[in-house]
């Protein structure tokens, strides 16, 4: 059993298929809560050791492909459902499996608050959501990539109104739903189209297809836009990017695990798995790389002047995925994904760090924290390692994976992209180093707080913040550790890439790196520089910013112009037009009916009058007309 | 006389009888106007038959009055059904068919 022929990845994949259905079936179980959120723990941690002995195996390069007929059409095979463990799906699904895991550990503690029914909810939605992003990693075709994908989409759409009775929460689950959903038509566009273009779904087919020419090229340009577009509202790029920080409505784990690690950088994978693809397509890939780039740096811009801690991470996330997605148009997708794989573990910690703080502070917003380097030191040590790997500092995660983008997108000849990515290495640094200086250090907002805590009232509880229980400490530290660990060993041992980066460029990425900490520093700590007049330093770009450059507004006019106008047209045409036609020719039925029964008086007489008038005439109409 | 004054009088005998039936409000006025447009017939098969030579017209006519008469006894039975059910011989009332 313990060869490589991809059953460790398919139990990794059908142990969550199984805590779903054991949560989803049993109702009595997902109602008792903690009983039933520890199958589903059990069921993540076999998943996880799963996947990392299925990796183990497929790490050297092994391929590892069962499928199973499905859908059978005209005595062929249409589509299959299997899996496709190779090097790439493997370290995607121990990354998925490990983040997975240590997020519904975190939710034990994190969301204890909760009523039993939610809580064996909660844990319902989450192995549905494991199973279903395992299923996507895994999968050998892209109908079954895309039935995943829509899956996933559900879980997230789920997982964000998970506190449904709260407005926001409601509306933000919709607006992440709609928004990657107008993606996805653009995905199911493009899979018919390659459908009918390469004669099937199956990824290895269509690679041999490639690799052997038989594709044609004509036309694929139109093909990869419309995967590209699949993979832009999954992964928030510009501008289907307004969904994401909604999104953090939902409990933070649940942004963790969804919104930074898993869902967000399905478009990205989307894309690796695709690249052969894309890699005939240079026009689209050039699109890619620009629009990740511009996402990078408005997204940036954007975390800069946000107050609520989950939503810096939020658009945080959207301007690494950016980044990501310009390696891949640069055409380098093995470096976009190396950065999605740290990316996941560092920022899967940054948002379980925080969500300690907001659950010792009981507020999103950094002005109610401050000082709290004293109160909660571990959660302090943990944030910072998480800081210092998503701002690229040597020995930390994001380090290499930062800088393999950066080369990438140099050696891909996208000076443009480069310099923007730079400046965004320099914001990167900054506002994640805002966050620490104003939540962990400074003035305590003890005072304040205290009479925050008056006003709210309801909370009542204000004890003094203090660092997380084990539950929540435990994966935070796992988390901590890898990305260290991840980052010590890369710093030393420097992976072969397909690109030579230049000697200059790693001085000058950490250089910017530690000049936005610097500025932060200097800001935030020291106070040399006065915040608000370097916020009013860059007044306008600021106000913008606040506004979220106006571009929810954007959607909102269109919604309100574009398509409600268009939408009344179309009333006022189907109520005057379509069913004034249809209302006055039922008047006309029913007017003449009315008239016509008058001739039928019930009288023999009449009808024998109406005989004879009828022989009469017919008659005279033979005698006049024939003869 | 040559054949066409008797068809002549046939077809006034004939526009009579439709007259009656048409106009009369009485049921029985109505059967006589029947009658009426049966007997035409009669005068049109007779004079053909008298003409032509060939008496088939003839046999023909004493059939018709045969079934004239039971027609005239089944008709006024159900006047007088119809009498007894409706209280009326009106034709004018008896418009149970008014669409």
């Amino acid at each position: 059993m313990m060869t490589g022929d991809g059953s460790l990845a398919l139990i990794a994949l059908l142990l969550h298929a199984l805590g779903f259905l054991t949560l989803a079936i049993v109702a009595p179980l997902r109602r008792l809560g903690r009983p039933g959120a520890f199958v589903s723990i059990a069921c993540a941690i076999g998943s996880l050791a799963a996947a990392v002995l299925s990796w183990q195996q497929h790490m050297g390069g092994a391929v590892s492909r069962r499928v199973w007929e499905w859908l059978p059409s005209q005595g062929q095979t249409l589509m299959t459902v299997g899996i496709l463990a190779d090097a790439d799906s493997s370290v995607m699904l121990c990354l998925v499996a490990l983040v997975a895991c240590l997020v519904q550990v975190y939710s034990l503690s994190y969301l204890s608050d909760e009523p039993a029914p939610s809580f064996g909810r909660y844990y319902t939605y989450q192995s549905l959501f494991a199973f279903s992003m395992m299923g996507l990693v895994l999968a050998p075709n892209l109908a079954q990539l895309f039935i995943c994908w829509e899956l996933v989409g559900l879980s997230s759409y789920l997982l964000i109104g998970f506190w449904y009775r709260k407005p926001s929460a409601a509306r933000a689950a919709v607006k992440a739903f709609w928004i990657t959903k107008a993606g996805d038509v653009g995905l199911l566009i493009g899979i018919v189209l390659l459908w009918r273009q390469a004669g099937t779904f199956d990824l290895t087919e269509m690679r041999v297809l490639v690799e052997s020419g038989a594709l044609p090229v004509a036309g694929l340009s139109i093909i990869t836009f419309c995967l590209y577009m699949g993979a832009a509202g999954k992964s928030a790029q510009f501008p289907m990017h307004i969904w994401l920080p909604d999104a953090m409505e939902g409990p933070t784990p649940v942004s963790a695990l969804i919104h930074a690690a898993t869902m967000v950088t399905a478009g990205v994978y989307l894309l690796l798995r695709t690249e052969f693809l894309f890699a005939l397509t240079p026009d689209v890939l050039l699109i890619v790389a620009w629009v990740g780039a511009f996402t990078a740096l408005l997204a940036a811009v954007l975390a800069c002047v946000q107050d609520d801690i989950k939503r810096v991470l939020a658009y945080s996330t959207v301007s690494q995925l950016g980044y990501m997605m310009t390696a891949i148009g640069a055409g380098f997708a093995s470096a976009g994904f190396f950065h999605l794989l740290t990316h996941g573990l560092f920022k899967a910690l940054l948002f379980l760090g925080a969500g300690a703080v907001i659950h010792a502070v009981h507020s999103n917003d950094l002005p109610d924290m401050g000082g709290l380097a004293r109160k909660m030191p571990q959660t302090a040590i943990v944030f910072l390692i998480g800081t210092l790997s998503l701002a690229g500092i040597p020995l930390f995660g994001g380090f290499l994976s930062k800088e393999e983008i950066l080369g990438a997108v140099w050696a891909g000849g996208l000076v443009g992209p480069f310099a923007v990515l730079m400046l965004v290495a320099f914001l990167t640094a900054f506002y994640m180093f805002r966050v620490v200086f104003l939540a962990f250090y400074g003035v305590p907002a003890a005072a304040h707080a205290h009479a925050h805590g008056h006003a709210h009232g309801g909370h009542g509880h204000h004890a003094e913040p203090h660092d997380p229980p084990a539950a929540m400490a435990l994966p935070l530290w796992i988390l901590a550790l890898l990305s260290m660990a991840v980052g010590v060993y890369f710093t030393f041992t420097h992976p072969e890439t397909e690109f030579t980066a230049p000697g200059w460029l790693m001085p000058a990425a950490v250089g910017t790196a530690v000049a936005g900490i610097l500025l932060a520093w200097a800001t935030y700590q020291r106070q040399i520089i006065n915040p608000v007049s370097l916020a009013s330093a860059f007044g306008p770009i600021r106000y913008a910013a606040i506004n979220k450059f106006w571009i929810d507004n954007i959607f909102e006019g269109i919604y309100n112009v574009v398509l409600l106008g268009f939408s009344k047209i179309l009333g006022w045409i189907d109520r005057y037009i379509v069913d004034g036609v249809l209302n006055v020719v039922s008047a006309w039925t029913l007017t003449s009916g009315d008239d016509l029964r008058t001739l039928q008086t019930g009288r023999a007489q009449d009808y024998v009058y109406g005989v004879a008038v009828g022989l009469l005439i017919l008659l005279l109409w033979a005698r006049w007309a024939l003869a | 006389m040559g054949l066409q004054a008797y068809l002549t009088l046939a077809a006034v005998v004939f526009g009579i009888g439709l007259f009656g039936v048409v106009t009369r409000r009485n049921t029985i006025s109505i059967l006589l106007g029947i009658e009426l447009m049966l007997n035409s017939v009669n005068i049109n098969l007779v004079a053909f038959s008298r003409f032509s030579g060939d008496v088939t017209g003839m046999i023909f006519t004493v059939f018709t009055i045969c079934i004239t008469v039971v027609e005239a006894a089944l008709g006024l039975s159900i006047v007088i059904l119809l009498f007894r059910v409706r209280r009326t011989v009106t034709a004018d009332h008896l418009d149970l068919l008014k669409g």
